[in-house]
Order: C-alpha cells, then structure tokens, then sequence
C-alpha cells in the first residue's frame, strides 16, 4: 500500500555524522581496551598519573558502551524511524544540537576521568557539570524521536520504534535518579551524591543493570528489528512474539539490578526479588533472539553469502548466549563463585564485543554504502575478515576470562584439610598472568578487525572502485 | 488479523499482519510454546522461591530487615556460619592442643608442628608477603626471613615478640630503636670516613680515621666489631648483609640521615594463636636460632 507514495527527503546528513562518529570511537574505546588489558598483566605499563588503569578503565567503559554504542544507537534509530514512519526526521537544527551536544559531553567526560575528576559510580563517573548537560542533550533527543513518531505517514508504529523509545525514556529516568547530587561549589567539579550507604549502593545498580538492559539491550534490539528483516528482505518471524518479549523484557529488567550486590549489606529480601526477576528475564530476553533468527526462515541461504547478515545473526547467537549465562550468574549459589571474578569481565564482553559490537557492524556495513549511494560496500570479502578475526578475538577473551575467573573464584574459598586459607591473593593474581595475555590478544584482534572496517568504509564513501572478486559475492547477496 | 484474505508470505505460507514499514512486514506467526512454557515455568518458579526465601518488603517495615521471612528461615549470615562450621571443625581437631602446648612441646609432636607451619604460611601470605615476599626473602628495606641475620633475635619466641608488637609502631611495647642522623654532627669527609671503615668490616683492610671516628660515634650500638647489637635491633655490620645498600654512597647516606623501617604491631589484628603459628613458620624458614 506504500508503494507508490512518495519517498520523502529523509535527512541522512545527520546519519552520516553520527555514523562517522560511531566509528572513529569505536576504534578509540577498543585500543583504550587494548592497553588496559595489557596493563593487567604488565602493570609496568601505568605511565603517570593520567594514564594509570583507574583513570583509563572509565574511559574504556565510557568509550565503547556511550561513545561508540550511543552514537550508534543515534545513527541507527534516526535513520531507521525515519523509514518506518515515512516522514523527515523532526527538526533539522534540534538533531544537530544531539550530534555535537553528545559528542561535547564526550569530551568533557573523557577529559574528567584522565585527570581523575570522577564521582566513582561505574558507568556514571562523569560530574556533575557533565551529567546536566547530558540530560540537556538526552531531551533533545527524545523530543526529536516523538516529533518524528508523531508526524508519522504510516499508521502503526513499528516495532523497532518501541525498543528505541523504551531505551531514550528508560536511560533518562535512570541517568537523572542514580546522578542526583549536590555540587560543592558552583565553579568545582566535586559534588556529593544525595543517597548514602546501601541505598547508594542499590541505586548504582538499579542504574548500573538497566545501563545493560536498557542501553545495551533495548535500543540494540531496535536496531536488530530494522536491520535484520531489511539486510535479509524477510519478513520479520512474530509480530505476537515481539509484542510479548517486549513488555516481558520491559517490566522484567528494571528489577532485576539488585543481583549485583548478592551477599552484601542489601537486605536478602531485595537479594532475592533481584535474583528472581533475573530468571524470569531469560525467556523474554531469548524472544528478541528468536524473533531475529527466525526473520531468516526462508532465506537461510542468505547466510552463506552476506558477510554483513552473518555479523546480525552471530551477534544475536552472542546475545542468546550471554542473555543465558546473565540469569545463570544471578543466582545466588553461582554468584558467589564468579562474583567479583573475571567471569563477570568475560560475561560482560560476551555481551559488549559478541551482541553489541557485531550489531552495531552489522548495522555500520548496512549504511554506509547506503548513505553515501553507493550500490555495496568497497569490498564484502574484508567484510568477512572483519567478521572472523573479530569472532576469533571474541572467543579468546571469553574463553580465558571464564577459565581466570571460575579459577581464582575457586582459589579464594579453597581450604586445606587443616581449615587454612590455602591461596593468598597475589598467587591468584600470578596464576591469571597467562590468561591475561588471552585476553589482550583477543582485544588485539578484534581492534584488528576495526581497523579493517575503517578501511573498507573510508573506501566504501570515497567510491573506490569494487574489486571484482567482491564483485560475484554481493550479486549473489541480492540476486 | 483473521481477515480471511489477509496476505501471505510466498516462501513459508504464513500469514502476515497486513502492516508494512519501508518494505518490512511482520508474520503472524505464534510466539513458540517452548518459549511460553518456559516462561511460564520461571515465573512460577520464581512465585515458589519468593514463598519459601525472604522476598519482599512488608509494609510495616518489621521482619527479616525489613522484609518477609520466607518458610525455610534462610538468611545469608546464618548461610555464612553454616558453611564456615565445616572449616571451623577441621582446625578444631587440633587448635585446643596447640593452643595449651608451649613451644617446645608444639616441635616435638609432628602434626602440631605441621599445622603450626601450615597455618603460618596461609597467614604469611597474606599479611607478611606484601613487604617480606610470598617466600619471606624480604626487598631492599625489608629485611629477609630466609637467613640467619636477625635484627632483634631469632628464636622463637623472639620472633613471636617482633610480630606480636611490631617495630616502631604505636604499639605500647613496640620494639623502638632510632640511630640519630649524623649529617650536620660529622662532617661529610667524617661520614666518608667512617663508611670506609664499616666496609673493611667485610672488605679491605682499612687504617685512617674512619676506625677512631666510629669507635667514637657508632659502637655503642654497632659493637666496635660492627656485629650489631640485638637490644636495641641495631644491625650486624659485619656479616655483609645490607639493608638498604652495599656500596660507599648508600652507606653515607644511612649515617648522614637514616631511613627506619616500620613493621605493624600484629596483636588485635591475629589473634594468638595465629601469631604463634606464624612465628613457628617464620623461625622454620631457614635462620631460627635457638
């Protein structure tokens, strides 16, 4: 029925910005990675005061989940709501207030944690200062997305739309609860937060898990809802599933923080309704999994042939994988092995670099050639390099992340049959030292495998001609 | 969407919804059963734990912290004492004869011995090792356990002394020793002098005077020897073991301004029986004295 309107004149210019931008602090957040990961096993390498692990480990965890994922959130849903509501994205001038307004806060939070102005809340470190303007920018940005929805030519709002709503109103809610604080002085950056003792502590993951669930599940569940069916041209699988798996996850999630302080002052009524919430949130997790997968029935053989559907299709395998292994870790009895541990780095990076990074590519591949009208990407077989250096990277960091983490959680609760304390804690670190260089050539290659997307998408927008031997691998992708 | 003339998708034969954005259409196919009845299971699941775990928070404020009881009684205290007991039995079976057995004694029976020297070492590790090293052979102001030279003795109970208040500490007994800095007092061709002289204790032979100025200056502490003295922990100078630094330079320096180590006072922190274990452990490391 919408064949034959008329395509509107989408403003992709602002796509292109943050699209840009989602690459370059990409491969800033890996390398930060990169370095710290060797830090931990060559403590050597902590230069100086601004360069020492504790000012670059916020950067690291800022870069990649707020700089590289957020402005590709930005790109893919101003891109993607444009579409499904056909119709101009709403305000020229706000969308670009939300491009260099997010970029700003950026800067001025990666400038705090070098010079060690921190508020010491992980994944909400910046100040104060940094934090009003994020909200300044985080309203803009949902002003942009309603007015858009709202000047929609389409009569439903399509399902990636709710993911990516759902994400902007959640993370506001959470950015302004958990960073409620009161300045010392008006020209300091130092403040103090308005909650104190266990309640600090349970709001931080009240916010920290939603960060997760909302940030980094939600929103990149609308892009897999967009990108999927239109990368693979298939239907997408349930419309019931998706109206079900997005409530469930919805309601679910946003108890679900409290797993984080299993064992500690929290109350164990609040422990176990975290824990609890947490079980009941796998099948809900697992339906955007099903849902994405199952969009290919009928075309599984696209699989074969589009690096760019393989990279969606192994992050949601990652996502499946790591949405288990979340509810598994939550309970209680587990959790007092692997918490504190490097499993839970390992999980989190099953997460990060399997399911966000590898959507997020998936999504990058998808508009570049796009946005800059060119017919493919420069070449589709770098692509499939990309893919599996990164998937060999990938696999190296978890693996040796579950095997230091299930280790030194077994080495510290270990007593001999005398009741001693059989390993002090600088033997557990000793024993992780081989793991920790796993670990730092995993992130060596997948930060390889960004430098190759750099190349292919500078390539792709300078128009460079397609080798031939691409060329038969994307006619088969779209025969 | 039971309209009978609702379109279908040409590859699986499925119903779609009827709505289409930018080229995407939904089927409208079921949420899979398994997925339901899972769903379905972990939420009951859950309803079960809530009844039988504290769960949720009373109104009133009263119970468990603040919340339900749940039927099994379980808190995360009680669950720490219980796994906790397992460990606690197995050092019981020997801590009241270790506990009631002097020194001695403790030598002399081969499995107080062992758990003596296996408690110590779980203990070293993991207060001692940060300035001593996981195997107690000290670093450049930390003085090494592995050999015979012992700042303020190295019997046992020696040992047990210098762990229990420590050396320079606020510890009221705390062991106290202080050699004044000499840089303003000597000259520095005196200090010179005399550093010349403390390395013939194990060097070349020396004549000049450096010998009167420290017979003078550092024998009522070190010996006119330079084997130290142990009631004040003064250090042997004559057994070529230094402490922080062997060449003119470094001894020059610790006569001019000294640096003095401090070590925590280890009671209140351990409780006795584990400083016992400990200086049992230390004194088997190589250099316990008798």
């Amino acid at each position: 029925m919408n064949m034959l309107a008329e395509k509107p004149n989408y403003n992709d210019d602002i796509v292109k910005l943050f699209t840009i931008a989602s690459v370059f602090w990409g491969v800033v957040g890996f390398a930060v990675g990169v370095f710290i990961a060797l830090q931990m096993a060559y403590p050597a390498l902590n230069f100086g005061e601004y360069l020492t692990f504790g000012r670059l480990r916020p950067l690291h965890t800022s870069a990649v989940i707020f700089a590289f994922g957020g402005n590709v959130l930005f790109a893919t849903s101003y891109y993607s709501v444009q579409r499904t509501c056909r119709t101009r994205l709403w305000g020229d001038g706000w969308s670009k207030f939300t491009f260099w307004g997010y970029q700003l806060f950026i800067v001025i939070a990666a400038l705090g944690y070098v010079t060690g102005v921190t508020q010491g809340k992980e994944y909400a470190e910046p100040e104060w200062y940094a934090d009003l303007w994020l909200t300044l920018v985080w309203v803009a940005y949902l002003i942009v997305f309603l007015m858009t929805l709202k000047n929609r030519k389409e009569p439903h709002i399509y399902v990636a739309n709710w993911f990516f709503l759902g994400f902007i109103v959640t993370v506001a809610v959470l950015h302004l609860v958990n960073n409620i604080s009161i300045p010392t002085s008006l020209l300091g950056a130092k403040s103090y937060p308005m909650w104190g003792g266990v309640q600090a502590a349970m709001i931080q993951w009240w916010y920290g898990h939603n960060a997760v669930g909302f940030f980094l599940t939600a929103g990149f569940l609308g892009i897999m809802y967009y990108f999927v069916p239109k990368r693979a041209g298939r239907p997408v699988y349930s419309y019931r599933l998706s109206i079900l798996h997005f409530w469930s996850l919805i309601f679910m999630y946003i108890w679900a923080g409290p797993h984080h302080l299993h064992y500690t002052a929290l109350p164990d009524w609040a422990q176990t309704l975290g824990m609890t919430f947490s079980i009941m949130l796998w099948m809900p997790s697992w339906g955007g999994m099903i849902n994405g997968m199952m969009t290919l029935s009928g075309a599984w053989h696209k699989l074969r042939e589009d690096p760019v559907l393989k990279f969606m299709i192994i992050s949601l395998a990652f996502y499946g994988m790591s949405t288990f292994e979340g509810p598994l870790m939550s309970i209680k009895e587990v959790n007092a092995l692997s918490h504190y541990t490097d499993w839970t780095i390992g999980h989190v990076h099953s997460g990060a670099l399997g399911w966000v990074a590898f959507i997020s590519f998936g999504a990058i591949y998808f508009l570049v050639p796009k946005l800059w009208g060119r017919k493919e990407l420069y070449s589709l077989k770098l692509v499939n390099t990309h893919l599996w250096i990164s998937t060999i990277g990938i696999v190296l960091y978890i693996a040796s992340m579950w095997v230091s983490g299930i280790m030194e959680g077994l080495m510290w609760r270990s007593y001999d049959s005398m009741g001693f304390l059989e390993y002090s804690f600088v033997e557990t670190v000793m024993a992780k030292h081989p793991l920790y260089l796993i670990r730092a050539l995993g992130g060596v290659l997948f930060l390889a495998g960004a430098f190759i997307m750099v190349y292919n998408v500078i390539k792709t927008i300078r128009g460079d001609a397609v080798p031939a031997s691409s060329l038969k691998s994307e006619e088969a992708a779209h025969a | 969407m039971s309209d009978k003339n609702m379109e279908k998708d040409a590859i699986t034969g499925v119903e779609t919804t009827g709505h289409e954005w930018d080229g995407i259409k939904e089927l409208n196919n079921p949420a899979p059963r398994w997925w339901l009845i899972v769903l379905l299971i972990s939420i009951i699941w859950a309803v079960g734990y809530w009844v039988v775990y504290p769960a949720w928070p009373t109104l009133s404020g009263d119970g468990e912290r603040g919340g339900t009881k749940g039927s099994y009684g379980w808190t995360q205290y009680q669950q720490l004492k219980e796994s906790q007991a397992e460990i606690v039995a197995r050092k019981a079976a020997y801590l009241d004869r270790f506990n009631n057995a002097d020194f001695d004694q403790i030598k002399a029976d081969p499995e107080l011995y062992a758990f003596a020297v296996a408690g110590g070492t779980s203990a070293f590790k993991d207060n001692c090792a940060t300035c001593h090293g996981t195997g107690g052979s000290g670093s450049a102001g930390y003085p090494n356990l592995l050999d015979d030279d012992w700042l303020w003795g190295g019997d046992v109970d020696t040992i047990h002394e210098t762990i229990r208040v420590g050396v320079r500490f606020t510890h009221d007994e705390s062991r106290i020793s202080e050699m004044p800095a000499f840089g303003g007092m000597l000259s520095e061709d005196e200090i010179g002098h005399i550093a010349d002289y403390v390395l013939s204790f194990t060097g070349e032979a020396y004549d000049g005077p450096g010998k009167a100025l420290y017979e003078d200056q550092c024998a009522a502490c070190h010996a006119d020897n330079g084997t130290g003295g142990r009631d004040f922990g003064a250090p042997n100078l004559a057994d070529a073991i230094w402490f922080y630094g062997n060449s003119k330079g470094d001894i020059m320096s610790q006569i001019r301004r000294p640096k003095h180590g401090v070590m925590p006072a280890w009671e209140h922190r351990l409780d006795e029986s584990t400083i016992r274990q400990l200086a049992i452990y230390v004194h088997s490391l190589g250099g316990g004295e008798n």
